[in-house]
């Protein structure tokens, strides 16, 4: 099979953006029937290298292959002629149009000259039960979860390749049921003889799927193995240019519970959203939230936090009541909240990286007292330091940063307004190997500096490492909590997946 | 500073050049265009006379700027200029003092925005569709308070704001340069030039981040319409008269045309206010040289089109990095031979 001639290749790519080198000199190739792992550090320039083999970019040097005959892919529409189908890192969905829409637009099914929409909405539900989704296809996008948005935006890519499929990050948004099924469709593809190039940080799934990886640093081809040679502690060396210890970042730490509660929440609600729910928390403690894709994490959160209003239930501070209505109100109590849906609810596309690191901050000062551009610079300064975003200058705007390097920049902005509480919805999700050993000594470290933090985190390795307790949910509702040395991946596990009090709908 | 104000007017380039190519046709087409004199203490002049006229416009363009950089329109500012000269002329010739007149009308336009920045931000209509009701009603409001006639007064308190002067230059042109002031200095003083991208580039992340998005349209809007009636009272005050059907017509796409040319996206965020005013005095210079070339108007309207196209796509062409893409083109070429 690694005999294979290539399929599709890049040779010698060299992209630059003003002031930068985003590739320098990358060869890579994919072969048919293969699936390979790209892989490297934020801001490798995996998702730039994607972009300059599908023709979103234009390679400033180096040639680009398909079956051994050099091409000039012109555009995106080019590359999907060509057979190649891609799902880039930011997903590109109308969310306003139905599912249907989404999965063939630009290439209905035409009757009479007219777009065949019988057709085409039986097509869509028969191409979304392979990936056991069971969705009302004529309604909105937007109505369905990020996962599900994900999912659609893969099957529109698999449905559309007929040669190669480039997944940038796919699984970064689905829980551990959803990859099983993709990673099942993309062994029949790969059976029936497609180049796959997969983009991720979770290194397992390198190893449970991959045949070959090839890893970028800094812009430059790092190296190239088979999976099977290449040990995980290597691969990590490979990608970050050190060595870093990988399992210490998940080893548990005990903590002491907080004396007192701060932070407490009686009977909030939300019809049609989340149950009813009990929550207490402590300055100087971390609580994890478990659960499956929909079980309501976000959704707690998104309450906690004031961006729905509790139709049942009172918070209070220190015994104070307090009404929380609006984010706003949020903040000024001294919440925070890194959310999901790092494009639409997180970063401000066009704004700079200093503004955007500013702006939390700023909201709570009022509109009439600005953070001059100096304060401004000085905060940006500091948190580009202390997480180690890496972008060329703080005036880029942060949409031209790599996605996990825009995910620091938000939690950045909350860290900027020292909150007291801070809630983190995902914080880890497409940061790699390296930064996220250091998000997690970040989590510990707030915490020991007397922050209160709920993280929801669809990792459980990752949710034991640092929580003092853990709360788990299923089906919209709390079903538990965990505490002490109950806190083990398989208690979290079976309190996800079992029904103890026997059926519940 | 020195870096930044060579990148703000390399960015001003295409605007700066089509005004400077403009003023020069319009000294082809009339050799005293340049001219400007002294005359009983005020100036004259075709350039005074390009300012004067522009005025209006560049007051509408700054209060529309805030609004399109909140990824919003405003549609009825002509109408709102209606019903602000309405009032002024109505309650002028029932005999109210100039002050009360002029704080009346301003109120209204106020009121008028603010009742499009309610439809905005808390009833969740689109601008286009929120405006669009006050456009249509409005007109209708100026009727009723002219009660369907031309109302004509003889104020000189008021007449003042449209025809006066002072230290030699016409009362339009200072208040414009007044507003421009004030308002450049409090959106980039105080913290809502930044939290106005914001909302303008993404409001669900921008209210996560804890702005008051909704509070921000209302006082956004409600700018709006405040320099819709000022536009409204100086047309007044200038033609001695309010004309409910057409005073304003047609000046909410001047002012949106006027932001446009002077680089602020449709689609919200960044903005200048400067630039926007910079647009609105291009739309006036091509109106003028018109006039003055003695083409009959029609030609303003095709003409008009025909800049902004090259404006626009000036603008795409170095937003998209033509320039640098060209001068690479250039090198690469150059090493080659
Ligand atoms: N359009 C652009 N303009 C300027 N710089 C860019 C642009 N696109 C990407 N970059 C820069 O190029 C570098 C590589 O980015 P890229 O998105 O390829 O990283 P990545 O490997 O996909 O990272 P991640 O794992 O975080 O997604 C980053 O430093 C980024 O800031
Ligand atoms: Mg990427």
């Amino acid at each position: 099979m690694t005999d294979n001639p290539s399929l599709l290749a890049a040779e010698h790519i060299g992209k630059s953006f003003i002031g930068m080198k985003a590739l320098d000199d990358v060869s890579f190739d994919v072969r048919a029937g293969e699936i390979h792992a790209l892989l490297g550090e934020n801001g490798a320039g995996k998702s730039t290298l994607i972009k300059v083999l599908t023709g979103v970019y234009r390679p400033d040097a180096g040639v680009i292959k398909l079956d051994g005959q050099a091409v000039n892919v012109r555009d995106t529409q080019h590359a999907q002629k060509l057979g190649i189908g891609t799902v880039y890192q930011e997903v590109n969905l109308l969310p306003n149009m139905s599912v249907a829409d989404n999965l063939f637009i630009g290439r209905q099914p035409m009757r009479f000259g007219f777009t065949d929409r019988r057709l085409m909405e039986k097509r869509s539900r028969e191409i979304l039960a392979q990936y056991d989704l069971d969705l009302d296809v004529t309604s909105d996008l937007s109505r369905y979860s990020v996962a599900v948005q994900q999912l659609v935006a893969i099957a529109r890519a698999v449905d559309m390749s007929g040669r190669i499929l480039i997944l940038d990050e796919p699984t970064a948004s689905l829980d551990s049921h959803e990859t099983e099924i993709l990673f099942a469709i993309l062994r029949q593809l790969k059976a029936r003889g497609l180049g796959i190039v997969f983009i991720t940080h979770f290194l397992d799934q390198v190893y449970e799927i991959c045949d070959r990886v090839t890893v970028l640093r800094n812009g430059k081809l790092a190296g190239s193995a088979t999976t099977e040679v290449l040990p995980k502690i290597e691969l990590v060396s490979l990608m970050l240019g050190r060595t870093l210890a990988v399992a210490t970042h998940n080893v548990r730490r005990a903590r002491p519970a907080p004396k007192v509660r701060q932070f407490s929440f009686k009977g909030l609600g939300r019809s049609r959203s989340i149950a009813p729910f009990d929550l207490d928390i402590g300055q100087g403690e971390v609580i994890g939230m478990a659960g499956l894709l929909g079980s309501g994490r976000t959704e707690t959160a998104r309450l906690l936090f004031g961006i729905d209003a509790a139709d049942k239930g009172q918070a209070s501070i220190e015994g104070k009541p307090v009404h929380i209505r609006t984010p706003r109100e949020a903040v000024a109590l001294g919440f925070g909240l890194c959310p999901e849906d790092r494009k639409s609810d997180g970063i401000i596309g066009d704004l700079s990286v200093r503004e955007n690191i500013s702006l939390a901050l700023q909201a709570q000062r009022g509109w009439f007292n600005r953070l001059s551009r100096r304060e401004q610079i000085a905060l940006a300064d500091k948190f580009v330091r202390a997480l180690d975003i890496r972008t060329t200058d703080i005036e880029k705007p942060v949409k031209l940063l790599s996605g996990g390097n825009q995910q620091k920049v938000i939690l950045a902005r909350w860290l900027a307004t020292s909150p007291r509480f801070l809630i983190l919805d995902e914080p880890t999700r497409g940061i790699d190997v390296g930064a996220h050993a250091e998000i997690i000594a970040l989590i510990n470290q707030l915490c020991d500096d007397g922050m209160a933090l709920l993280v929801i985190s669809s990792e459980i390795d990752e949710i034991v490492a640092y929580s003092t307790r853990v709360v788990v949910l299923r089906d919209r509702v709390h079903r538990g909590e965990l505490s002490g040395d109950d806190i083990t991946t398989s208690n979290i596990m079976q309190m996800i997946a079992a029904d103890p009090e026997g059926a519940t709908a | 500073m020195n870096r930044l104000s060579k990148a703000a007017l390399t960015k001003a380039a295409p605007q700066l050049l089509s005004l400077a190519l403009i003023l020069f046709l319009n000294y082809l087409a009339f050799p005293g265009f340049f001219e400007i004199r002294l005359q009983d203490g005020r100036l004259f002049g075709s350039l005074i006379d390009v300012l004067n006229r522009g005025a209006p416009v560049i007051i509408l363009a700054i209060g529309m700027t805030t609004v399109i950089a909140s990824r919003g329109v405003d549609l009825s500012v002509g109408a709102v200029m209606a019903v602000s000269g309405a009032l002024a002329a109505t309650m002028t010739v029932a005999g109210y003092p100039v002050p009360v007149v002029i704080l009346a009308a301003l109120g209204t336009g106020l009121l008028c925005g603010l009742w499009n920045g309610i439809l905005v931000a808390y009833f969740d209509l689109q601008p286009i569709v929120a405006t669009l009701i006050l456009m249509v009603a409005g007109r209708g409001i100026a009727q009723l308070i002219t009660e369907g006639s031309i109302v004509t007064f003889n104020e000189p308190g008021l007449i003042f704001f449209g025809t006066g002067s002072f230290a030699g230059i016409p009362m339009p042109i200072l208040i414009a340069a007044f507003l421009l002031f004030v308002a450049i200095t409090v959106v980039r003083r105080t913290a809502l030039g930044l939290l106005i991208e914001s909302i303008g580039i993404n409001r669900s992340a921008s209210s996560y981040a804890g702005l008051n998005s909704k509070l921000l349209l209302l006082v956004i809007y409600s700018f709006c319409g405040f320099c819709a009636a000022l536009a409204g009272i100086i047309i007044a005050a200038d033609i001695r008269g309010a004309d409910a059907n057409n005073a304003g017509l047609w000046l909410e796409l001047d002012a949106i045309l006027a932001v446009v040319i002077g680089g602020t996206s449709l689609f919200g965020g960044r903005f200048s206010i400067l630039m926007s005013a910079l647009g609105a005095i291009i739309i006036q210079a091509m109106n003028t040289g018109i006039l003055l070339s003695g083409f009959p108007p029609e030609y303003n309207l095709i003409l008009k089109a025909l800049v902004i196209i090259v404006i626009l796509l000036a603008q795409s062409f170095s937003s998209l990095g033509g320039w640098a893409f060209l001068k690479a083109e250039f090198r690469s070429k150059g090493a080659k031979r």
